[in-house]
């Protein structure tokens, strides 16, 4: 059956705690997950408290200003701090998202970080993706035409035609949408997930590929993209405001579609 | 092709893992089937319910004889066939999504269809039954 309760060695216990400055002026409390593999430990939540007027506005400033200044050891991936590159995807007060786009006053209370839910950690807030990055890589996400291009321009498409990748080609792999699908933590090694199946129609919609036929027969399983009942966690989630249960039902639609 | 505990050490690479075994191709007539049974359950229901409430405190010959009407008969065995469809291809999912021993979700499947069909020809005979005695009498 799937296990509804975390194993022995991964029931989280409390941490430390790393006060604010005597001085501060408004206090707030970040409790974080942490986990280091090389200590033997389990996992326990550290409470570091922050005072926000000297702290940015986002969750990844905070983040920042506790690796920088209070516990170099705190460990978690960040790039671009625009959103846009997708490293920084956290669960942070109950939701997926990306800390450079939470702001940390939306969070009421204590604010509370931990890893994408339901990945193998290899540090504190860095999830292993090496499984989601191989779903990704099974889809074959680019460009695939039998067609030469034409020798003196690009591949040419219409307005209405580019206009089926809108809501599609902004995704940046950031994964909240996957790690946050029920289906995908009970199923994940065989169900592709939200991400990895938005891609796939991302590339069934492009009019320049001619492989559609052929992506839609790698597709057509009931694990791979039938696990998906829309339970819509991952539309809810998307920091970038996209609809992953959208794209799905339009490819189940297409497997119909070729059939009548 | 269940996953081996996480303990067993797999040197195959995800993308190995990932790929596994193809695309089983299939799965669309399991997911459209769902679909329409539930939309010809949706009137079907309504009107079972209705019939349901209308007949009841009946005495029993009436309700035999309302049964055994063809119109009757042939909606009611319409409503057996399509919910037990649509039941079982529900259960099915429940098992597939939360069973991970590959002979205990078979053995489940099975179970949830073998049932089915069986509730499934009880239902349907019981109905055909009174058709026969309605000719009968």
């Amino acid at each position: 059956m799937a296990e509804f309760n975390l194993p022995k060695n991964s029931v989280v216990g409390t941490g430390k705690t790393f006060p604010a400055p005597t001085d501060a002026t408004k206090v707030k409390s970040f409790r974080i997950y942490r986990w280091d593999p090389d200590d033997g430990e389990n996992p326990r939540t550290d409470t570091y408290d922050i005072d926000l007027d000297k702290c940015g506005p986002m969750v990844l400033d905070a983040l920042i200003k506790i690796k920088n200044e209070i516990d170099t050891t705190l460990t978690f991936r960040r790039s671009c701090r625009e959103g846009i590159c997708g490293s920084c995807a956290m669960n942070i007060d109950g939701l997926n998202t990306l800390a450079c786009l939470k702001p940390i006053e939306d969070v009421k209370g204590d604010v509370k970080i931990s890893p994408l839910p339901h990945m193998p950690v290899v540090k504190d807030l860095v999830p292993d993706l090496s499984q989601i990055y191989a779903q990704l890589r099974s889809i074959e996400p680019w460009l695939k035409s039998d067609t030469a291009p034409p020798p003196d321009h690009e591949r040419l498409q219409s307005k209405e035609e580019r206009a089926k990748l809108d809501g599609l080609w902004e995704c940046i792999l950031c994964f909240c949408c996957t790690t946050s699908c029920p289906s995908y933590w009970w199923n994940g090694d065989r169900y592709l997930g939200p991400a990895v199946l938005l891609q796939a129609y991302r590339w069934i919609a492009d009019s320049r590929d001619d492989h559609t036929g052929e992506r839609l027969d790698n597709l057509e399983d009931p694990f791979r993209l039938y696990r998906c009942h829309t339970i819509m966690n991952c539309a809810r989630t998307c920091p970038k405001g996209l609809n992953p249960a959208q794209a799905i039902g339009q490819i189940k639609q297409m497997m119909v579609e070729r059939q009548v | 092709m269940a996953t081996p505990p996480v303990h067993i050490t797999r040197y195959a690479t995800p993308l190995a893992r990932v790929r596994g075994f193809g695309a089983a191709k299939s799965g669309t007539a399991h997911w459209w089937h769902q679909r329409i049974t539930s939309i010809a359950l949706l009137p079907l229901s309504l009107w079972f319910v209705f019939s349901a409430a209308m007949l009841a405190g009946k005495p029993y010959p009436v309700v035999a004889l309302w049964i055994g009407h063809p119109f009757n008969a042939a909606l009611l065995l319409a409503t057996i066939a399509f919910s037990a469809h649509h039941v079982a291809a529900g259960l099915q999912v429940v098992v597939e999504d939360y069973v991970r021993n590959d002979g205990a979700k078979v053995a489940g499947i099975l179970a949830v269809k073998g049932l089915c069909i069986f509730l499934a020809l009880l239902s349907a005979l019981a109905v055909l039954r009174l058709v026969v005695v309605r000719v009968l009498v």
